[in-house]
């Protein structure tokens, strides 16, 4: 913190999602900074994406991870976590925390957001019962789940109910079932989702779940839960109704509960259903207390979505530095997040308006229910639910209380491109993102005015989608009119020479049959005189006729289109020398092996270090240097490692059955296999695989393009992991295949994706760009849905025979070899401008300083072996 | 100028003037330059970065042009420009530096794509050229 020399102290008690928000705010807002903040919560992190905690299981907590962390490092921002508020004394205007520290303060917020509801049904306190809130819930209840998981025998499934049917209840069923439980809904209403949802648009919702394999139990009331009775934990549900079910966990979603007892305890008034009554300037009774988000009883009622809590935020912000805001009221439309289920309702879903019109449009069979409720001219839009297909969702709910354009609102529920509905043009003030209250005109600005150019940087600039990702098409669908508006072509084009994708390009190029760079650029480049390529696209194309099968990487004209690291077929460093990685397929190498390398390496001067990948690599190596070095490691029976390649790089494995006393496959014989099926394959991104000998994961499979686990009947085969920038966990894409399957699995599914991804473009967005994501690319090459398949299988039968080892071949050829000099004048000169020092025993270069003070051990020329 | 004129070796303690006269060298034949490639020469310790352009038959200009640059790299201090990627840039020819990706003219040695970076401590962003003459299948730098 820093000296607060004539500056507030704002104190927010609760580090949820709207204290961020506030947090974030003032920092934005108080230039001058008038406010120091310090934030409690009870939690022991920072304030977390609570919206996005099912994400929790898939992403873990970098996945659910809110704003900026650099937020909490701002000299004028305190963050005390695990720091629960015990009480506040208005007079001294000082508050206490748990460890009866007392602290100050000149403004109080009480941002403490709701608890998850308890009923008061008998046995609510067994063990195995759980609520759905925080992280430490999730967490725990995953442990619960995989330790009943273990203590059952093989096959024997663990059971779970959820108590609750509404919006927070199905996402925990979803949850249960990500967790491989099985899960029964006990709603005590007519239908699931109630409050946003009506009778027909439940009834389809039911239709829909059921199809996830997730049991709904409707109007049943829950009467006691019982222990099992060896165990002690909950064992049974029994219902009013007299029925019952054997349960090994339950989660209760019934609602939520403001946590005003500090309010209450402080004297302040409280709602007839709690939460801490404000104004709509967020302040209570007490002129320097304010309430926000879900704790906050505004307009007489607690609001349990971010949205408006977020707009409270940005209220007491504005009120804290001088201004007038005030709440405006709230949007309460919401989505569901749960993965192949489309729900989606806002406004008046119930036709509550007096003379309401209801235009439903139902397809029972495909379980789809929209309904549009219109005042009665039929023209203004009051509200809608949708059910199965929340398409027309996104465009429409930013309409609410805005004529509908055209004279059949009907349009607006058929099908996708079954009928047209008129287009749309959102007027400036429609609210696009309600997470976090963006506007359409917003998100248009920031493309005329901020210079955004994609979807991304809207998402910086505006926040506009960084919550529930719900309005992310609509954002799209703006920020691209927006800058065709703005002449700024949505360009796919590669370069100033290619007008296409990569993905047009290699069609156009496999179809056409050419196979030189010259040939292309002359037939498909752009008509300008003296257009040779560039960096750009000529390693596009190198790429491209490789995947094509078109001999050697450095043969005529194709050597030209090499970046260094493949045409020098070595990893270019910082200092310009090169790193040298042999093949080591599956991670598995003789000692034999090892000696050689370790003896190159001496002769060579090179430093050495075991990579991320299961190899090692050589550093420090000379253009001149390669094919000595390389000559050595052939004659020893290694090749190629493709370390330099946009191409497959390892396939990491786990010692598996072989040794390992868990393994139930031998992970490494798979990894071998795979290493050498698809060594040498170029690809748009490189390509990383790994195989694990069971399901205790050792080689962190998922975290590669194509993860191999394996189980008691086969393979489970994962895609689209990666580490880097962006770490993504792998996703299932098909179980128990057996060693034939998962090879044709993975010479498919890479194929098409070398086929049709974009420049750079990794296995993950790949995947999230194919028509219809995951579920389109099974569909592509586990059931051949576009008929390509005899193909992809073709085009790797190709590569795997074609395959040859690059570097053998440039040993081989003296016209190749003739590439590797270091002076066209001196080819056996070293660079005089190396140099080195000696650092754990091996060298590494030196830095600019190390090289003005002359603390350089070690020229290039000093090696033993030149 | 005929070829005997050239020296063959940069004279110990010359010092190099910018706009002076201009010394040539001899650096290899025409042949030992792979079209499209860079080739690093080595003159006493100044590296320079030779590219040779393609037979463009549409290019009747640039086509078969020989152009030197320093072969520094000033974003990353490395002496390896002469394995950059060559490519045109709106018809300039061009070479792309092959650890950061900046883009230099070959004519003028301009840097046009500094690709967010800056030179490394405070070397000039912009290459240095240097003349080329082509003598009897000879290819010759002009150094100063
Ligand atoms: C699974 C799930 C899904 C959801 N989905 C959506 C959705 O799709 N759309 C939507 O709009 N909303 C959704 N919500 C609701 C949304 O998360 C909340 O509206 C929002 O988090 C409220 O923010 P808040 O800051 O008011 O409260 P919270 O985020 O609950 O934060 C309050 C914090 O204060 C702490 N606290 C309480 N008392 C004290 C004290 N005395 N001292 C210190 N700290 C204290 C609590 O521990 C808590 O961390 C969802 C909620 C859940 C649980
Ligand atoms: C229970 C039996 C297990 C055995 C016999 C085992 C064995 C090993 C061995 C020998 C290594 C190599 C250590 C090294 O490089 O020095 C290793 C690495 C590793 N193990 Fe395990 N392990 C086991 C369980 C697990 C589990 C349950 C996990 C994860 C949940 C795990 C995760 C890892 C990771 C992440 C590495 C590092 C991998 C790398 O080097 O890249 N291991 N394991
Ligand atoms: S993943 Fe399984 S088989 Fe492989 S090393 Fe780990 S415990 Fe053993
Ligand atoms: S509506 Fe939730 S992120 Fe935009």
């Amino acid at each position: 913190m820093v000296n607060s020399g004539g500056s507030q102290h704002l104190v927010v008690i609760g580090g949820g999602m709207v204290a961020q928000r506030l947090v974030e705010a003032l920092r934005a807002r108080d230039d001058a900074g008038r406010y120091h903040v310090t934030v409690f919560a009870e939690e022991p992190r920072a304030p977390y994406d609570r919206v996005g905690l099912t994400r929790w299981f898939e992403d873990g907590p970098e996945g659910i991870a809110l704003g900026d962390p650099a937020l909490w490092a701002d000299p004028y921002v305190t963050l005390h976590t695990d720091r629960k508020i015990e009480s506040i004394d208005r007079e001294a205007k000082t508050v206490t925390d748990r460890l009866g520290h007392v602290h100050a303060y000149d403004e109080l917020v009480l941002a403490t957001g709701s608890s998850a509801a308890m009923p008061p049904i008998p046995g609510n306190d067994l063990p195995g019962v759980f609520v759905y809130r925080t992280i430490d819930d999730v967490a725990a209840l995953r442990g619960w789940v995989e330790q009943k998981r273990k203590s059952y025998p093989e096959g024997k499934p663990v059971r779970g109910a959820v108590i609750g049917g509404g919006l927070l209840g199905l996402e925990a069923a979803g949850a249960l079932t990500a967790l491989d439980a099985q899960a029964t809904v006990i709603e005590f209403g007519t239908h699931l989702m109630g409050v946003q949802v009506d009778l027909g648009g439940g009834q389809a919702l039911k239709r829909l779940i059921n199809g996830k394999g997730i049991g709904v139990r409707a109007e049943t009331a829950t009467s006691q839960m019982k222990p099992h009775r060896r165990t002690g934990h909950v064992g049974r549900l029994d219902f009013a109704d007299g029925g019952r079910l054997d349960v090994d966990v339950v989660v209760v979603a019934t609602g939520v509960r403001p946590r005003d007892e500090l309010a209450r305890a402080a004297g302040l008034p409280v709602g007839e259903r709690g939460g801490a009554v404000v104004d709509l300037s967020c302040r209570t009774e007490d002129p320097h207390i304010w309430a926000v988000g879900e704790v906050a009883c505004i307009e007489g009622r607690c609001i349990g979505l971010v949205a408006p809590g977020n707009t409270m935020a940005e209220v007491v912000v504005d009120r804290l530095l001088g201004g007038l805001a005030e709440f405006p009221g709230a949007d309460t439309a919401t989505k569901l997040k749960l993965s192949g289920v489309d729900v989606a309702s806002f406004g008046d879903a119930h036709a509550r308006t007096e003379d309401a019109v209801e235009v439903v449009w139902a397809d029972p069979v495909a379980g789809v229910y929209k309904k549009l409720v219109l005042s009665d001219d039929a023209r203004t839009l009051l509200g809608g639910v949708f059910v199965g297909d929340a398409g027309p969702y996104a465009s429409l709910r930013p309409m609410l209380g805005a004529e509908l354009p055209g004279d059949d609102p009907s349009a607006f529920l058929l099908p996708e491109g079954g009928g047209g509905a008129p287009n749309l043009e959102l007027p400036d003030e429609a609210n696009v993102c309600s997470c976090n209250n963006v506007s359409a005109g917003a998100i248009r600005g920031a493309v005329t005015e901020h210079q955004c150019t994609d979807v991304p940087g809207v998402k910086a600039c505006t926040r506009a989608g960084t919550t529930c990702g719900a309005c992310l098409p609509l954002v799209k669908k703006l920020v691209d009119t927006e800058l065709e508006r703005a002449g700024i072509e949505v360009s796919t084009a590669l370069c100033e020479h290619f007008d296409m994708s990569r993905a047009q390009l290699f069609d156009a190029v496999r179809v056409a049959d050419l196979h030189s760079f010259s040939d292309i650029v002359a037939r498909f480049g752009t008509p300008v005189v003296g257009s040779r390529g560039c960096d750009i696209c000529k390693p596009v194309v190198a790429s491209v006729l490789a995947s094509l099968g078109n001999g050697h990487i450095l043969a005529g004209e194709q050597s030209t289109l090499q970046d260094t690291n493949d045409h020098m077929l070595a990893n270019l460093q910082k200092d310009g020398t090169y790193s040298v990685v042999p093949r080591m397929p599956g991670g598995e190498v003789t000692p034999e092996g090892l000696i050689v390398v370790g003896q190159v390496a001496k002769d060579f001067g090179l430093y050495t270090k075991i990579t991320g990948g299961q190899r090692i690599d050589m550093f420090g190596a000379r253009v001149e240097q390669l094919p000595d070095i390389w000559r050595r490691l052939v004659d020893a029976g290694f090749e190629s490692g493709h370390a330099y390649g946009k191409s497959l790089r390892t396939v990491k494995s786990c010692v598996g059955s072989t040794w390992c006393r868990y393994g139930v496959q031998d992970s490494v014989g798979m990894a071998v296999e795979l290493e050498l099926r698809y060594r040498g394959l170029r690809s748009p991104h490189k390509l990383k695989m790994g195989v694990s000998g069971c399901a205790r994961e050792c080689a962190e499979a998922r975290g590669k393009d194509v993860g191999v686990i394996a189980t008691d009947k086969g393979w489970n085969i994962y895609v689209g992991g990666n580490g880097g920038q962006t770490p993504r966990h792998a996703k299932l894409l098909a179980e128990d295949l057996t060693s034939e399957e998962l090879l044709r699995t993975i010479d498919r599914f890479l194929m098409y994706y070398v086929r049709t991804a974009d420049r750079l473009q990794r296995t993950a967005p790949w995947i999230e760009e194919v028509d219809g994501g995951l579920e389109g690319v099974r569909e592509v090459i586990m059931e051949d849905s576009l008929g390509i398949c005899a193909d992809l299988d073709a085009a790797m039968a190709r590569h795997v025979e074609n395959y040859e080892d690059e570097w053998k071949a440039v040993l081989e050829d003296p016209e190749k070899l003739r590439r590797f000099s270091s002076f066209v004048n001196a080819p056996k000169d070293a660079d005089p401008s190396l140099a080195y020092v000696e650092e754990r025993g091996q060298r590494r270069p030196a830095t600019a300083e190390e090289r003005a003070s002359g603390v350089v051990i070690a020229g290039p020329k000093l090696e033993v072996r030149a | 100028m005929s070829s005997d004129d050239v020296s063959e070796a940069q004279a110990p303690g010359t010092t190099l003037v910018s706009d002076g006269p201009v010394r040539w060298e001899r650096a290899c034949l025409l042949t030992d330059l792979f079209p499209e490639r860079g080739a690093a020469a080595l003159f006493g310790d100044v590296q320079v970065a030779l590219f040779r352009l393609a037979e463009d038959p549409a290019d009747p200009v640039q086509a078969g042009q020989v152009y030197a640059v320093q072969n520094l790299d000033p974003f990353s201090g490395a002496h390896v420009m002469s394995r950059g990627i060559v490519g045109t840039r709106a018809g300039v020819p061009t070479v792309a530096a092959p650890v950061y990706k900046q883009v230099f003219s070959l004519l003028t040695g301009e840097c046009l794509v500094a690709a967010d970076k800056t030179p490394k401590g405070d070397l000039p962003a912009d290459l240095v050229t240097y003349p080329v003459e082509i003598r009897d299948g000879v290819v010759h730098v002009g150094l100063p």
